[in-house]
């Protein structure tokens, strides 16, 4: 599973402009920011923005951030603007945040309002389940409560993380944004052999991964032939609307801790 | 699509099956002498490693591999595991780490913060986890048992084992028995009931509990005065021993509560100060042996039982062997609990003798005056792990030479003398030079068990928290408060190497081999030391 796909993001900021939302995005920073940028952002949102304006951002009256809705249209400036210097008269106060950490606040509640505005169509989580541990064979590299492999990103509390918005995006494009925690490294030792898993941790000297056999193996860099990041093993799921609207169902109803 | 998800499952198919750490590896731990599966290396609590790379002629060319610096201020009392080339430990008081065991490199990190209501008497330290499969097993200050997938570092199942509110906490490493996790519950020093409890490895399910203080109508609870026995603590805070033969597990058990006031728990307060043996399906007691009846010092028995195999008086005879935090050290036979032996390993006058069956008979008493105890609170050894060499069939324990001196309740502290320290307990002699330049000490020694004879020492200026490690290559590693890590030739007890650890050595050494090669793994200060030969 991936997280936002930035593709996805950009074709709902032009639906956004299309409907005549309040909305008014700003290219100036939506088109640089990365996965690691949109968690910056959600990161400092919660610890400087939710206290007032809730976790969905939508405590105080007439505000829904998490939607992207203000009290008047606002652009991306305009937003870094408010949150560094405050709305005079009023609870929202100054922050001493840069132009960037405050960007990528913006960035985030973008995203997160784009991805909530997706259309995704009503499906049958039952059937995504079925899809899921069969047809789709998500277990071999996916893993829910317990069950399935580790190659790929545990599930089990996906729903509770991800919008559906979020996951159809995350099905059709898995290699647009991946999560920092969740990106794909290949090294080639020295006798030829190629050792591919999730990045755990890496340092000047060396380089530690979950491979795909699910062992944790470190790697001294300057022994190795070849390394670097390599793209999403995930596939994009190519199933009929309904099937993916199943699909995004199931993952949706995944709640657990 | 599909061609890929199924390249990516016979990937993960091609899992090979020894990374999964059963319990048949668990209890042959020394098949895999590179592995140390359990907190002492196997459920003999031996503390012995099979590997023989590093030798006396050669342990002074050990080198510092890595150093892995814990984010923590408290304690380092756990002793890693190492599966296949990673390494498990605890960064105090509950984050479990997995490291490369050849670099020390992080490969994750699990974080737990424990509830504020988990307040151990002692620190808010760790000695270490458990594994079985794929699953790690913790412990926690808050009173919790936590599974951790080995692989990412997350929760499978967390549960609450007691109430931390309750003033219950878990220190100590879990002991892995069939498909049960069993760990016993600490704050015996508070007004608990302590217990020793099973959980399925894969659910966290309770399957059984013992209460080391019996409830009304059990046999032992009449050894208790009034209602004592509700509040009389006897927690539990160091791992346990499994024999397979007679498939029981053995732990020692803490102090009675209040700890120096005996007038309100009057009896000798079963199963206080005891080693106990239970059937490890069921919980069941099979047998006991109190090494303290109605202890008043403090003395616990908390100590890992080390099981072994050793030639008594013409046969070879299944005991176990178990130095004392009261200053006696005993060879019991572990099938039947029956006393073979006891003896003072160190400066010893609470008692004058045992009768037939090992009761001992106790001649100091705490007085208005103030009574002078040898050995004090901190006892002759502590928790730290021994070991036993089937080498050189010898036991070896970290030990400390210390009096104090004990009185009735509410007579101090008092006025200093020219003892100047004191504890609550009263005074205690525990500093170097404090009396004078012959006490108290600490020392590593190495016993006979078959006479409990003193065959060498390694005297120490300070005291010791640290364990000992023996090694088939004949090495005793061990160290102590001064900071230094040691290398002893095991048959003489002469000192062959030593570094500096700038901290505190609080933890047992281990050993285990990657691609070839033994690593000696010390915890000290705040960080945990690797050395190999070059």
């Amino acid at each position: 599973m991936t997280d936002i796909s930035r593709a996805a993001r950009h074709a709902a900021t032009l639906l956004t402009i299309a409907l005549g939302f309040v909305l008014v995005p700003c290219a100036a920073y939506a088109q640089h920011e990365t996965a690691a940028d949109l968690l910056d952002g959600e990161r400092a949102f919660r610890n400087a923005c939710a206290n007032c304006h809730g976790p969905d951002g939508d405590v105080i009256a007439g505000i829904d951030l998490g939607r992207g809705q203000f009290r008047r249209p606002l652009t991306d400036d305009e937003l870094v603007r408010i949150i560094r210097t405050g709305i005079p008269n009023t609870p929202m106060p100054a922050s001493p945040m840069t132009v960037e950490q405050a960007s990528k606040i913006v960035a985030y509640l973008r995203a997160r309002a784009a991805a909530t505005r997706a259309s995704v169509a009503t499906g049958d989580p039952l059937r995504g389940k079925t899809a899921f541990d069969q047809q789709g064979a998500c277990t071999s590299c996916h893993r829910v409560a317990g069950a399935g492999a580790r190659v790929g990103p545990d599930l089990t509390g996906i729903g509770g993380r991800r919008s559906a918005g979020e996951l159809q995006r995350a099905l059709l494009d898995p290699g647009a944004d991946v999560a920092p925690a969740n990106r794909t490294y290949r090294v080639v030792l020295p006798d030829g052999t190629a050792v591919a898993g999730r990045l755990l941790s890496h340092d000047t000297f060396t380089v530690q991964l979950l491979d795909t056999r699910e062992q944790l193996r470190s790697f001294a860099k300057s022994e190795l032939r070849e390394q670097g990041f390599v793209p999403s093993p995930m596939p994009p799921y190519r199933g009929t609307p309904q099937e993916i609207a199943d699909m995004v169902s199931y993952l949706s109803s995944l709640r657990g801790q | 699509m599909r061609g890929a998800i199924r390249l990516l499952a016979v990937l993960v198919l091609m899992t090979p099956l020894h990374a999964q750490v059963t319990f048949d590896r668990i209890l042959h731990g020394e098949r895999e002498p590179q592995n140390w599966l359990s907190y002492s290396g196997t459920l003999l609590n031996q503390r012995f490693s099979p590997l023989t790379q590093i030798t006396p002629a050669n342990v002074k060319s050990l080198q510092q591999q890595w150093v892995w610096q814990a984010r923590s201020l408290e304690k380092f009392e756990a002793t890693p595991l190492v599966v296949d080339g990673v390494m498990y430990t605890v960064q105090a008081p509950n984050d479990v780490v997995a490291l490369d065991a050849a670099t020390g490199r992080p490969f994750w990190t699990f974080a737990y913060t424990p509830a504020p209501e988990g307040r151990p008497c002692c620190g808010k330290v760790n000695r270490g986890v458990a594994i079985l499969g794929d699953t790690l097993y913790m412990g926690t200050i808050d009173a919790h048992l936590i599974a951790i997938d080995a692989k990412t570092g997350t929760a499978r199942w967390n549960t609450t084992v007691a109430k931390a509110s309750e003033r219950y906490s878990i220190t100590s490493s879990p002991t892995v028995v069939k498909d049960k996790v069993i760990i016993g519950i600490g704050g015996g020093d508070g007004p608990i009931r302590g217990f020793i409890a099973a959980f399925d490895a894969r659910t966290g399910a309770e399957a059984w509990r013992f209460y080391t203080i019996p409830g009304p109508g059990e046999p032992g609870n009449e050894t208790w005065a009034g209602d004592s026995w509700k509040t009389g603590g006897v927690g539990v805070w160091n791992a346990g021993a499994y024999d397979p033969e007679t498939n029981l597990v053995f732990f020692g058990t803490g102090n009675p509560a209040p700890d120096w006031d005996g007038s309100t728990r009057l009896g000798d307060n079963l199963y206080s100060d005891s080693v106990v043996a239970l059937d490890a399906d069921t919980g069941r007691l099979k047998w006991h042996y109190q090494f303290t009846p109605h202890d008043e010092l403090d003395y616990d028995a908390t100590q890992v039982p080390v099981l072994a195999d050793i030639q008594w008086q013409g046969r070879t005879r299944k005991v176990m062997l178990w130095a004392n935090r009261n200053g006696i050290m005993y060879v019991l036979d572990r099938v039947t609990g029956e006393f073979l032996k006891g003896k003072p390993y160190v400066k010893t006058n609470w008692l004058d003798g045992f009768d037939a069956k090992g009761r001992p008979n106790r001649v100091k008493f705490p007085t208005p005056e103030g009574t002078l105890v040898r050995p004090h609170v901190h006892g002759g050894t502590n928790w730290a792990p021994p070991s036993f060499s089937p080498r050189t069939g010898w036991f070896y324990v970290a030990t400390w030479e210390n009096s104090g001196i004990v009185a009735v309740t509410g007579q101090f502290p008092r006025t200093a003398t020219s003892n100047a320290q004191q504890t609550a307990m009263g005074q205690t002699n525990l500093v170097p030079f404090f009396n004078d330049d012959t006490e108290p000490y600490g020392v590593v020694r190495a016993y006979d068990p078959k006479t409990l004879d003193q065959v060498w020492e390694f005297k120490m200026s300070d005291i010791t928290w640290g364990g000992t490690l023996v090694t088939a290559g004949d090495v005793l590693f061990s160290g102590g408060r001064e900071g230094y890590f040691l290398a002893l030739d095991a048959r003489t007890g002469q000192l062959l190497w030593r570094a500096s650890v700038g901290g505190q050595i609080n933890a047992g050494a281990m050993s285990y081999a990657v691609n070839g090669k033994q690593y000696v793994a010390i915890a000290a200060g705040n960080a945990l030391f690797s050395y190999a030969l070059p």
